[in-house]
């Protein structure tokens, strides 16, 4: 799957499915400093990322 | 998961609540906790008119399109300041939302109409730029709102904002502070009523009411707020959240249930003795000044030449970790 990160934004690809705790962990960040975004839509906590899926992993704090 | 009302597919678990919802009852979720906080603290009556101060990010979106969604007369107020980039797409942000809706949004810039910037001004101080930029955005929302005749002032600092600054002003025992540090400021002396109607719900709420409801905001970091204080207690009290679900709101909401009441002596007491600034007539506090903090920081940041963003930025170690990834 393809994984958007932001600030700063960047990409990486991961292999196979996980479930978005699993992601978030894997990725070091933490659940509630953090959206899952999946087409517009948010995915929650033990929803299934497919391996063909684009990720937007948004922090959010955001502004200033 | 399922959602907690409906029994629907969720999209948001919300560990503090030890419930999911499906994307309307989190709606309604968030617009239950903002009528409950209006009600709480008597923030603004029906007929009230509202300024909203919005700066392009999700919370003060969020905050002004709850309100219009319940029925308040809410107007905005964008302040230009002259961070580059950041403020450039923070100000379309704001318009676009605005036009969108058919709302009325009134732009102010600090370099345009006050002939300095946030860059600028904490050269000129000295001081960090968080600083100068939350005086300056107090003076003109003071200001704005008084020139508009609006009877109160809407900020969006929500539930992790008021710990964060709960925790730092904790750290420091900063008793002042701690006796200010309420939802509803009562106007006083020519300064106008303020009030934070989004102080029962989190920053990721926040963030997801406008995912939901599809609000496009900055979700860029301010450049010049990176490494700052405030983010590093956010992110304290994240790792506790994460542990224990529901610290942030009984740390901060039992503050203002126990701790509050018995600090609202020293509170009474630092409002004493203002003047009003022989510059611009807005009430300042300064001892031994005459003219108000704004005017002279206008004063001085405005005499020198325009400070680039990039002088003054400073890069936590994350964002260096991050961009040292991307070969940025």
């Amino acid at each position: 799957m393809r994984v958007i990160l932001r600030n700063p934004r960047r990409e990486i690809e991961l292999t196979g499915r996980r479930r978005v705790h699993a992601l978030l962990a894997e990725l070091g960040l933490a659940r509630e400093g953090h959206l899952v975004i999946r087409n517009g839509t948010l995915v929650p906590g033990d929803g299934e990322l497919d391996a063909d899926d684009v990720i937007e992993i948004r922090p959010v704090v955001s502004g200033g | 998961m399922k959602c907690r009302t409906c029994r629907g597919p969720a999209i948001i678990d919300l560990p503090r609540h030890n419930a999911n919802f499906c994307a309307e009852h989190f709606l309604e979720l968030c617009r239950r906790q903002v009528r409950k906080a209006i009600d709480d603290f008597e923030m603004f009556a029906p007929d009230d008119r509202i300024l909203v101060a919005v700066s392009g990010g999700k919370d003060s979106l969020a905050v002004w399109d709850i309100l219009v969604e319940l029925g308040y007369r809410a107007d905005g107020l964008y302040i230009g300041l002259g961070i580059g980039d950041y403020s450039h797409e923070s100000e379309d942000f704001a318009r676009r939302f605005a036009d969108e809706r058919g709302l009325t949004l009134k732009v102010v810039s600090l370099r345009d109409d006050h002939g300095f910037d946030v860059p600028t001004a904490a050269k000129a101080t000295g001081r960090v730029p968080c600083s100068a930029c939350g005086m300056s955005k107090r003076h003109l929302f003071d200001h704005w709102a008084r020139e508009g005749g609006y009877d109160v002032v809407v900020t969006g600092h929500n539930l992790d904002d008021e710990a964060a600054v709960l925790f730092g002003n904790s750290l420091r025992w900063d008793v002042e502070y701690l006796a200010r540090q309420l939802p509803v400021l009562a106007a006083r002396d020519g300064f106008p009523k303020k009030v934070k109607p989004l102080v029962r719900l989190s920053e990721r709420e926040m963030a997801a009411w406008c995912v939901v409801r599809g609000i496009d905001y900055i979700v860029d970091e301010c450049p010049m707020a990176v490494g700052n204080k405030h983010l590093g207690y956010k992110e304290a009290l994240n790792l506790i959240e994460e542990k224990s679900p529901g610290t942030k709101a009984s740390y901060y909401l039992g503050f203002l249930e126990r701790m509050s009441p018995l600090l609202a002596g020293v509170h009474e007491r630092g409002t004493a003795g203002l003047s009003a600034c022989t510059k611009c007539g807005a009430p300042t506090g300064a001892v031994g000044e005459s003219v108000c903090a704004f005017c002279r920081l206008a004063e001085r940041a405005s005499t020198m030449a325009p400070v680039p963003v990039e002088m003054v930025v400073k890069k936590s170690a994350a964002r260096r970790r991050a961009e040292k990834e991307v070969g940025r």
